[in-house]
């Protein structure tokens, strides 16, 4: 733990968010990138480990209110928490509050936390001030807007802000780039046929895009989104944003070959 | 209408394999939705208003006894009738006892959820009384022996060329040869069959958009003046509408009205907006002998004071449904009951029970994108959450996601365990892959696999590699 402003520079607990931790650290590691480079202190805290998300939409009260509890211990010594991810930061920030309506002293807390904490590229611009990255990318890319980093949470502009401070990368806008990829968490699985026709829907508008790849801001999103472009045989690749404005783009992109046999 | 909301998977898997219906709602895309969007950018003030419109139903809400009695004052001062239903049984056989008194033969009807909600056709048909549906597309599913699919286009579902056939099967007097094709015919020879119904109905049953207390007053909106002729020619003009339909003042109403159309159709203003407030009076050319308004709870007051009060503020529009995802891929019909889309979800398990509609609330994303065009801002996403809480108290929702979210909570709340799970977890990922980037088929995980690869892991969690180095290896950063 951190004591609140004791450092000349900002202090940012990364929360690296469940998916990114399990399916691709390449993000978490962008993001310190994009954090470091912006003049802040990161850390990870080792003890983290899901918002409570899954349990939260489930209707498991309980268990979201005990994964929130420890988050919100977890991370009380920043000056602000930091998420790739619309969907997590949006956890934090708009429902940890509600989940403890009846303890007074944990919902002071809660509303603490959700104060300090961020979507990462809305962190950069919006909080830092952030204006352009130093990175490098020949091509075409399209924006998937993530539902609740865009409606919970306002983030539209500032991802785009920051490609177009990418070097070489051109942004072209697919139709319907706000409307649902189909995932929402459980209901991809719950609901198998409903998210196939929204991300078949998806994968569609982008590919009239033109674009070459798809980044979004959420690793749900992305996960979905590639696994139907792959099952579809498309050549169209997919990234988190972050590792595109952090120029972390040697490792295959999601769904591409090349892992399976990765050793650090 | 017998509900089919329980098997809500079958429903959506026989949906998305109709291609007619995917090619119906495919127009849906283009309209609502952009017609509400341009109306909305030619008013400033569309926000504000909507925080009115909360407050006038909230305070409404709050207060609803003394506005019905007061509603209830007005019309008897008007010379008209109201008749409290508690549920729809009774909102039935009261709507029967005025037919039968009036010896009705037939009976028009302008377009009403509520008449639908309480399966009113139905039993006036075992009754010997014959409905006839005046709205176009209210018509058009009657003859086609169907519910509505949506709450303001009843026949959304329906192609031009199925109405095509629907009209030959049903209008067998006129000529067999005659041109359907264009749009124009389809609705003057609705006109024409429709015209002698409108003289010969002893009764004309209307819904309500509003109630409105200090007059008496009830209100419907439509766009084909069917439902003035429904409510004046007939010797009877009943309003079935549900008690929350209710608002204060002629102003109030004014507000909300400036939401509904916009919200609903993109439209400034429904064609007509038909007040009523009573029976013919003497110095009236034209008009109805009797007035009826049946007010139906089935179930609404239970509401208040509970979260799910919100709901209660809903006034029809159908936005919710309009830019709903879900709904904009299986239509209305797979929902398996009255209301369907985001405000079913809500509406449907409050009225025939979550055991019933326990797939309704789930089956969203939470995308949020109701709340966002919701005119009355109710919390769509959170009223479903609430009835997902619900179930999991209840011990209704699925064994499989119950010990799923058991056993994460048991592992994220112990960081070790959960490292080493996910270590293993990423590891296996990535060799299922065997170096092609993703997995086509998982046990447990075909709910994802069925429709989609599983994109591989990259071998290793976060943070194994963050403990171990605390950036990510050299080699993989530029």
């Amino acid at each position: 733990m951190r004591e609140t402003g004791s450092h000349p520079q900002p202090t940012v607990g990364l929360f690296v968010t469940c998916l990114a931790d399990l399916f691709r650290p390449s993000v978490g590691f962008a993001a310190i990138k994009l954090l470091e480079a912006a003049g802040c202190v990161v850390e990870a805290p080792e003890a983290q480990t899901c918002c409570g998300q899954p349990g939260y939409n489930s209707g498991d009260t309980e268990s979201a209110r005990a994964l929130a509890r420890r988050t919100i211990e977890i991370f009380e010594g920043y000056d602000h928490v930091v998420a790739p991810s619309g969907s997590c930061a949006g956890m934090l920030k708009e429902h940890y509050p509600h989940l403890f309506s009846d303890e007074p002293e944990m919902a002071r807390r809660a509303e603490t936390l959700a104060g300090r904490t961020h979507e990462l590229t809305s962190f950069l611009v919006d909080v830092l001030g952030v204006k352009a990255v130093s990175a490098q990318f020949e091509g075409q890319v399209t924006y998937h807007d993530s539902c609740s980093g865009l409606r919970e949470l306002g983030i539209k502009e500032q991802p785009r802000e920051l490609l177009g401070s990418v070097e070489g990368l051109e942004l072209v806008e697919m139709e319907d780039s706000e409307v649902c990829c189909g995932f929402g968490g459980t209901f991809c699985i719950k609901y198998p046929e409903i998210s196939d026709h929204m991300v078949t829907d998806k994968v569609t508008r982008a590919g009239e895009s033109g674009a070459g790849m798809v980044l979004a801001g959420d690793l749900g999103c992305l996960l979905n989104i590639a696994g139907k472009l792959k099952r579809q045989g498309s050549p169209v690749q997919v990234r988190h944003v972050a590792e595109v404005l952090a120029g972390m783009v040697d490792e295959p992109a999601i769904g591409e070959p090349g892992f399976g046999e990765a050793e650090v | 209408m017998r509900a089919t909301s329980h098997q809500f998977p079958e429903n959506v898997h026989e949906a998305l394999a109709n291609p007619t219906l995917r090619q119906a709602l495919s127009k849906m895309r283009g309209g609502f939705p952009v017609n509400r969007a341009q109306a909305i950018s030619r008013l400033p003030e569309f926000d504000a208003l909507r925080d009115t419109a909360r407050d006038i139903k909230n305070h409404t809400l709050e207060h609803l006894d003394f506005y019905l009695e007061r509603f209830e004052e007005r019309v008897v001062a008007n010379g008209g009738q109201v008749h409290w239903c508690e549920t729809p049984q009774d909102a039935r056989q009261t709507i029967l006892e005025i037919c039968q008194r009036l010896n009705a033969r037939s009976v028009t009807k302008g377009k009403s959820m509520i008449a639908e909600e309480i399966a009113l056709n139905d039993y006036l048909e075992e009754h010997d009384i014959r409905p006839v549906e005046t709205d176009l597309g209210e018509y058009i599913i009657q003859l086609r022996k169907e519910p509505p699919s949506h709450i303001i286009a009843p026949a959304i579902h329906v192609t031009k060329d199925q109405v095509i056939e629907a009209f030959r099967e049903a209008h067998t007097e006129l000529p067999a040869d005659r041109p359907l094709d264009e749009p124009r015919d389809l609705t003057d020879e609705a006109r024409t069959m429709l015209r002698q119904e409108y003289f010969d109905a002893d009764v004309g049953i209307t819904g309500a958009n509003f109630l409105v207390a200090e007059t008496g007053t009830s209100t419907i909106v439509t766009n084909e003046g069917n439902g003035d002729l429904t409510q004046t020619l007939a010797k009877a003009h009943v309003v079935i509408a549900s008690l929350e339909k209710i608002v204060p003042t002629m102003e109030d109403m004014a507000t909300i009205l400036r939401l509904l159309a916009r919200s609903a159709t993109g439209q400034e203003f429904s064609v007509y907006t038909t007040l009523s407030s009573g029976p013919k009076r003497k110095e009236d050319l034209d008009g109805p002998e009797e007035y009826h308004v049946v007010l139906l709870d089935n179930g609404r007051s239970d509401l208040l004071g509970t979260e799910f009060r919100e709901i209660l503020r809903c006034i029809r529009c159908s936005a919710c449904m309009n830019h709903c995802p879900v709904y904009g891929a299986v239509g209305g019909h797979a929902y398996g009951w009255v209301y369907p889309g985001p405000m079913g979800a809500i509406l449907t398990p409050t009225l025939i029970g979550i055991d019933q509609a326990g797939h309704l609330p789930n089956a969203s994303t939470f995308c949020g994108k109701c709340e966002e065009v919701c005119p009355m801002r109710i919390p769509l996403p959170q009223l479903m959450r609430a009835y997902r809480t619900r179930e999991h108290e209840r011990g209704i929702s699925p064994k499989a996601t119950r010990w799923g979210l058991r056993l994460w909570r048991f592992l994220a709340t112990r960081p070790r365990l959960y490292g080493a799970v996910t270590g293993l977890v990423a590891r296996a990922i990535a060799n299922l892959g065997w170096g092609q980037g993703v997995v086509t088929s998982l046990p447990l995980a075909g709910g994802w696999t069925s429709v989609r690869d599983l994109p591989v892991t990259q071998g290793r969690t976060f943070r194994s590699l963050y403990k171990q180095t605390k950036s990510y290896p050299a080699s993989s950063t530029k």
